[in-house]
């Protein structure tokens, strides 16, 4: 039973294919098409997810779509109507896209699959052979399905897909059943969004950066949002006061009462710099979030006694808050989905479909279904040479154990090391594929990588990729964090404590106070995104860091995903080469060819600094 | 066509018959500002549209 899923339309459009329980391929089509949150049809997803699996779409059993587009119509009719005759605007900004395009979803989705078959559209059994799930069912089945678990509550929260924007269901073996849900316009990944767009980030991809930015605040507005944004019951289910907001009719997130209420306006990015009052904001949003997770979580633990909690959707992505969840002890077990975004709706979507419509029986393994998330394309060291030489690169050929050790090496001196190695993640998480590595240790780390090579906010952290074993010598961590979703913090054994004096200071000064033993990976509040390394998912990356550990006596390494800001995550060898060439990256480890910065031809070198628009 | 035959059988499936004259009413002037502008942007929040 071989089930393509898709996922597209909004933003990160993707596909995934799998064949029964097993997940062949899924890949996101902003890697292919380098167009950061690509929304468009994943044609390159797909045909590469078609090439992985080794078959044409006509021996594809089901094409799944990830959500009903005629219930998220009814969706925006339905708040319109209750809204009028506020809301023209934004009925008059959203109606032309839908009578232009979104009306015509299955016809364009039937129209850009056939024209990877030899049939005729025509001659396709389109009423059998397109499906479509639902948006939070798509986010549910993604997070239980591939989970190591017979029995979880499955928890999903994000912005809004249909109706649903937080749901709850309960799985067992391959059923899946929601059981609670909450509804559009009351949405805890809006009221996040809210305040992202209020703090001057963009909606939709600045959200991680409020998180970042939280550290530095204080939750001084904590009160002043629960006592009039939000009304949390003891439940955790909530409702948010409309007349703060304006995305139901305007199209804007926040409104003059919202500004009111803080006593400012919402910061305009091009013109004002982030302060202290930003940064108290979002360490209050942040402080929310947390209050409502733990508060639904915790009662759901009650209510139901089962110990398992799998976890997708937008708001999943929030490591600090899933950090705290696990903290909390209310679950055994968390299992949260990588993809967790509405790229992962692609291959829930196919999930939902091979197991509650056509019964596929479920094998629950002891770590997980997802291959690490290693999902994604890859390339032969012949390929990767041909690809290289007609780039013009100048590189060196060596065996896997040498090309191990010369980038440990490379590591331990302090250079910043491109590392391209096996299949492509799939989700938003470089973790060992597609990764930019440094030494933790280093002072100097963060902001290098920050300022010449990101090209990004210098207050935003990096995360560390441990070696499974050692988890525990360097984090309160004692689990697993394959994924990169669960913040805590460095042992206090491993940390300097800051005098009154760095207190004092101010953002990213502060973030230059060696805070630890390894200070590139250690934020403000001496926290830390951890990634435990796994030598059955990624051996290779394992074995750098064992190497890297030999000679450091440091199982960890500063892992950032392989991009510029505005970039997404390189896929080809190309790709890997041009970011090498564009930023102020030392040495570019992909396969077993190493490249030096000092052997390129400066000729080749790219203004990468401008090349992407700003996320 | 298609696209009606599929309203109408949403509408009946989701017992929501009286979302009709709003669906027309939308169609057609969300038809005639597409009409008037040449083409349709997606606005800024995406994600609600």
């Amino acid at each position: 039973m071989i089930i393509l899923g898709i996922s597209a339309f909004y933003h990160d459009s993707a596909a995934a294919i799998i064949d029964g329980e097993r997940i062949i391929a899924a890949a996101q089509e902003e890697r292919f098409t380098r167009i950061k949150h690509d929304a468009s049809f994943p044609v390159k997803a797909v045909e590469y997810c078609l090439k992985e699996a080794g078959i044409s779409i006509d021996e594809v059993d089901d094409i799944v779509f990830f959500e009903k587009p005629f219930i998220k119509f009814e969706r925006l009719l339905e708040t319109y109507v209750s809204f009028v005759p506020r809301g023209f605007s934004s009925f008059k900004a959203a109606l032309p896209i839908w009578v232009k395009e979104k009306l015509f979803q299955k016809k364009i989705i039937r129209e850009m699959v056939a024209q990877f078959s030899d049939k005729a559209s025509d001659d396709i059994d389109w009423d059998s052979k397109l499906k479509f799930s639902e948006h939070h069912l798509s986010h549910a089945a993604s997070a239980f399905y591939p989970s190591p678990f017979d029995e979880a509550i499955v928890l999903t929260l994000d912005g809004v897909g249909e109706w649903v924007t937080t749901s709850v269901a309960i799985g067992r073996g391959n059923k899946l059943d929601i059981v609670k849900e909450i509804h559009f316009p009351h949405s805890l990944g809006l009221l996040y969004s809210a305040f992202t767009y209020y703090t001057g980030f963009r909606v939709n991809s600045g959200e991680y950066k409020v998180m970042g930015l939280a550290p530095y605040g204080e939750p001084k507005y904590t009160q002043v949002i629960l006592d009039n944004l939000i009304d949390v019951k003891d439940d955790g289910s909530y409702r948010l006061d409309q007349s703060y907001f304006n995305y139901c009719t305007g199209l804007t997130m926040t409104n003059k009462k919202f500004e009111a209420l803080f006593g400012r306006p919402a910061r305009k990015p091009d013109e004002e710099a982030l302060e202290q009052f930003h940064m108290d904001i979002a360490a209050s949003v942040q402080e929310v979030t947390e209050i409502i997770v733990l508060k639904l979580t915790e009662s759901l633990a009650k209510e139901t006694g089962i110990r398992n909690l799998c976890m997708a959707g937008g708001v999943a992505l929030n490591c600090v808050a899933n950090g705290k969840i696990q903290r909390a002890g209310h679950f055994e077990n968390i299992w949260i989905q990588p993809a967790a975004g509405d790229a992962g709706g692609a291959l829930g979507a196919a999930q939902a479909v091979a197991h509650l419509v056509h019964d596929v029986p479920r094998t629950v393994q002891a770590s997980d279904n997802m291959q690490g998330s290693y999902l994604g394309c890859e390339f032969s060291t012949d390929e990767i040479k041909q690809r290289l030489t007609e780039v013009g690169a100048v590189f060196e050929e060596h065996s896997q154990q040498e090309m191990l050790k010369q980038a440990a090496k490379a590591l331990a001196e302090q250079n910043v090391v491109g590392w391209f190695q096996g299949r492509m993640e799939f989700g938003p998480r470089a973790l060992g594929g597609r990764s930019i590595l440094g030494d933790p240790r280093s002072e100097a780390m963060q902001k290098t990588l920050n300022l010449k090579i990101k090209y990004r906010e210098s207050f935003r952290p990096f995360a560390p990729s441990v070696l499974r074993e050692h988890v525990g010598e360097w984090f309160d961590l004692n689990g697993d964090s394959p994924y990169m979703l669960l913040v805590d913090n460095v042992k206090k054994d491993k940390c300097l404590a800051m005098s009154d004096e760095q207190e004092a200071l101010f953002g990213i000064e502060k973030l230059n106070i060696p805070r630890s033993e390894i200070p590139a990976v250690t934020h403000v509040d001496y926290s830390a995104r951890i990634q435990t390394v796994h030598e059955q998912t990624n051996p290779l990356y394992f074995g750098l860091i064992t190497e890297f550990n030999q000679l450091t006596q440091c199982p960890v390494v500063v892992n950032t995903s392989f991009n510029v800001r505005g970039e997404p995550i390189v896929c080809t060898p190309e790709d890997a080469f041009n970011c090498f060439m564009g930023t102020e990256m030392d040495v570019l480890a992909i396969g077993n060819v190493i490249l030096r910065k000092t052997d390129q031809d400066p000729a080749l070198a790219k203004d990468y600094k401008h090349a992407f628009k700003l996320d | 066509m298609d696209l009606i035959k599929e309203l109408w059988r949403f509408m009946k499936a989701r017992k929501k018959f009286w979302l009709m004259p709003i669906i027309i009413f939308s169609v057609v002037i969300g038809g005639l500002v597409v009409f008037a502008q040449g083409s349709a942007l997606a606005p800024f929040i995406y994600t609600l549209f």
